[in-house]
């Protein structure tokens, strides 16, 4: 996983509450057995029309937006599915930071394990950000993790909150499963625990 | 020790450590896979040359592709086949527990669970799919997880998780006719809204939701994320023991009896602390179904379709007006009698036999409406065979439904199950979300027995007019 320290990248707004996983990457584009090659069909159903052709009227379609890094929402952004190829078209695309006032849980999550940032700020500080989004190459924001601070072209800076583990883990790009491993005797320590006091635990076994 | 709810239980006993900044490492007792979320991470398991580190307490389904017509012939998207084959040659090389395409047994992974006695109670289980929610119905803490975590709970048999906040919803009361447990939830989430249960596990309470039986409790808590919540789950009782009991991969004999006592123990205890709680009555609730692109944009079928002048907030007008458009609906009309052009029954949300059986009863001696396309597609091979056994499958063909193999189908359309721009949708999945079901394809939510209704009067209709 890539690292995230800072990043000083284009935003692009997209002004709207819930937009949900079938909206980021539509069911139909899970067929994939990589993680890659998602990114032409970020936001599908807004971004191209029937014909297949772009839609210009919609922001990652335009410059300088289509290098956007950053993208700004509003509320529960990523609600519905638990796909992880959410953040993995996110990612193709070129996004590396999300930030909206509130998220779905799932994709909160899995946000993290691709090294993708949420940030959650209130909505009027979200719609400031839009604003400064608004004025594309010329306005750049800067997200500097290490210090929790989102930058604003003029200068302002709006910190914003991160559980420390997981800030951690995005600062060194490190997946959790190694981190998880290294309490491996603990783990067995809890299974041989549910051995006695689980004993009626079936295990799953077809021929 | 102080109150506890039956998430707080079932999390302390999963806990196998929590970490300085409050994250625990959680044991997870069943780990159920299907194709389209696992691919690359077995691949991820392969390229760090890890194994499961318990397969026996792994299983997995194909579900999402596969077609639900003929499944002799080979299976003819090559981007589904595919995923089909790399799931066999993944379950194949790391030894995880199959239940092939073939196999009675297949079918959608939130059914084949419980039906199976795979999923019990008490336990934790995840699957790499939002509706693993469904679970929670055996009184067990199941969640949906990203593909990163399901290679985490493969190589460690863990997650990594922080304690959800615990929510109750109580429904009091006896649900009036027509009403089932569908119609309870979509009240229920269009009471909350779909984020009214972020960052929590929400408990189901209440005299209506203990009169439910399991089926009934899998609808409900299938749709939990619908709320936004991590979970739902009801407390086990006496209808889950029985429906447990006997169940293939279920405790037997003095097992049983020794599960059943620790099961006993789970539900909350008297003045165990939620953070939120929301309270409904049974007899408030009519047959409701949704008219716009978002799970909360609910109305009972003698409602009419709200108007966005009336809505103060300016982005949420502006999203309300883009649902009318997308839903082809105007403001104010009445949303019963709105003409449909296909009715779906079946997914992970309302496939099981009990759903089956509220469908047949609409459906017995009617014929599907001139112009409608009728789909039933049963949660499992299992449900398939028991409602051939109970005649249900020729009560739907002789009314002019099709009768399908089990899958997940038209809930999401991975399969040639696909809605084409502009058709309207009464069906009984879970998401209404645009293009779901298909390109342009417009999805009204509602019970087995109201897509039943519409699908024998050929528009939106409310079903207590007809039983």
């Amino acid at each position: 996983m890539e690292k995230f320290t800072t990043l000083s990248a284009i935003a692009a707004a997209l002004p709207e509450a819930n937009i949900d996983t079938d909206k980021i990457i539509p069911a139909r584009f899970l067929k994939t057995t990589q993680r890659t090659g998602l990114g032409r069909h970020a936001f599908d159903a807004m971004r191209y029309r029937e014909d297949g052709s772009e839609n210009p009227d919609f922001v990652l379609n335009r410059e300088p937006w289509r290098k956007a890094e950053i993208l700004i929402t509003f509320d529960n952004l990523g609600c519905g599915s638990s796909r992880e190829h959410a953040p993995w078209a996110l990612l193709d695309f070129g996004i590396r930071c999300v930030i909206a006032p509130s998220f779905a849980d799932i994709f909160f999550n899995n946000c993290f394990k691709n090294g993708i940032l949420p940030i959650s700020l209130p909505r009027e500080v979200c719609e400031r950000l839009m604003d400064d989004a608004s004025m594309g190459e010329n306005a750049r924001l800067t997200v500097d993790l290490a210090r929790q601070v989102v930058i604003r072209p003029d200068g302002e800076e709006v910190s914003f909150d991160i559980d420390p583990f997981r800030k951690h883990l995005l600062l060194e790009g490190l997946d959790d499963i190694g981190q998880t491993l290294q309490h491996e005797q603990g783990i067995t320590r809890y299974e041989n625990r549910e051995h006695q006091e689980k004993s009626w635990m079936p295990s799953i076994h077809i021929d | 020790m102080a109150p506890r709810t039956l998430f707080d239980k079932i999390w302390d006993d999963h806990v196998v450590e929590t970490l300085p900044d409050g994250t625990s490492i959680l044991y997870i007792d069943r780990h159920l896979v299907h194709e389209v979320t696992s691919p690359q991470a077995f691949e991820g398991l392969r390229l760090a040359g890890r194994r499961l580190r318990h397969p026996e307490r792994t299983i997995a389904v194909v579900d999402h592709n596969v077609p639900t017509s003929d499944r002799t012939q080979p299976i003819e998207e090559p981007e589904s086949r595919n995923q089909i084959e790399t799931l066999e040659r993944n379950v194949k090389e790391f030894g995880v527990p199959y239940f092939p395409l073939l196999s009675a047994n297949q079918g959608i992974v939130h059914v084949v669970g419980p039906e199976q006695g795979i999923s019990l109670p008490g336990m934790t289980i995840v699957c790499g799919d939002s509706h693993t929610s469904t679970h929670g119905a055996m009184g067990s803490l199941a969640f949906g997880i990203g593909t990163s975590e399901v290679e985490h709970v493969m190589a460690t048999q863990t997650i990594l998780q922080k304690p959800a906040k615990n929510m109750r919803v109580t429904v009091e009361g006896v649900p009036g006719h027509g009403v089932s447990a569908k119609d309870i939830m979509l009240a229920i989430i269009g009471r909350i809204g779909t984020a009214g249960g972020t960052g929590h596990v929400i408990e189901f309470a209440g005299s209506a939701i203990r009169g439910l039986d399991m089926a009934g409790r899998m609808t409900l808590c299938n749709m939990s994320i619908e709320a936004g919540a991590r979970a739902g789950l009801v407390a086990p009782d006496e209808t889950t023991f029985e429906y447990v009991r006997g169940r293939p991969f279920a405790p037997k004999g003095e097992d049983f009896d020794r599960a059943v006592a620790y099961w006993k123990t789970l539900a909350t205890d008297e003045g165990a602390h939620f953070d939120k709680e929301v309270t409904l009555r049974a007899e408030d609730i009519s047959p409701t179904l949704t008219w716009g692109t978002s799970p909360e944009t609910v109305l009972p079928i003698s409602g009419t379709v709200p108007d966005p002048a009336q809505e103060p907030d300016e982005a949420r007008r502006a999203q309300m007006q883009r649902m009318l458009d997308y839903m082809g609906l105007e403001a104010g009309q009445a949303i019963a009698g709105t003409p449909v052009d296909v009715v779906f029954i079946g997914s992970c949300t309302n496939s099981r036999i009990e759903d089956l059986r509220a469908a047949a009863r609409v459906a017995e001696g009617r014929k599907v409406a001139q112009g409608v396309r009728a789909m039933i597609v049963p949660g499992s091979g299992n449900v398939k065979r028991q409602a051939e056994e109970e005649g249900l499958d020729k009560v739907f063909l002789d009314a002019g439904f099709e009768w399908r193999e089990a899958g997940c189908s038209m809930c999401l359309g991975m399969n040639p199950d696909r809605l084409t721009p502009g058709q309207r949708c009464a069906s009984t999945s879970n998401r209404n979300f645009e293009g779901r079901q298909g390109p342009g394809g417009r999805t009204h939510l509602l019970s087995p027995a109201m897509a039943a209704a519409a699908a024998v009067t050929g528009c939106l209709t409310d079903v207590r007019e007809l039983v």
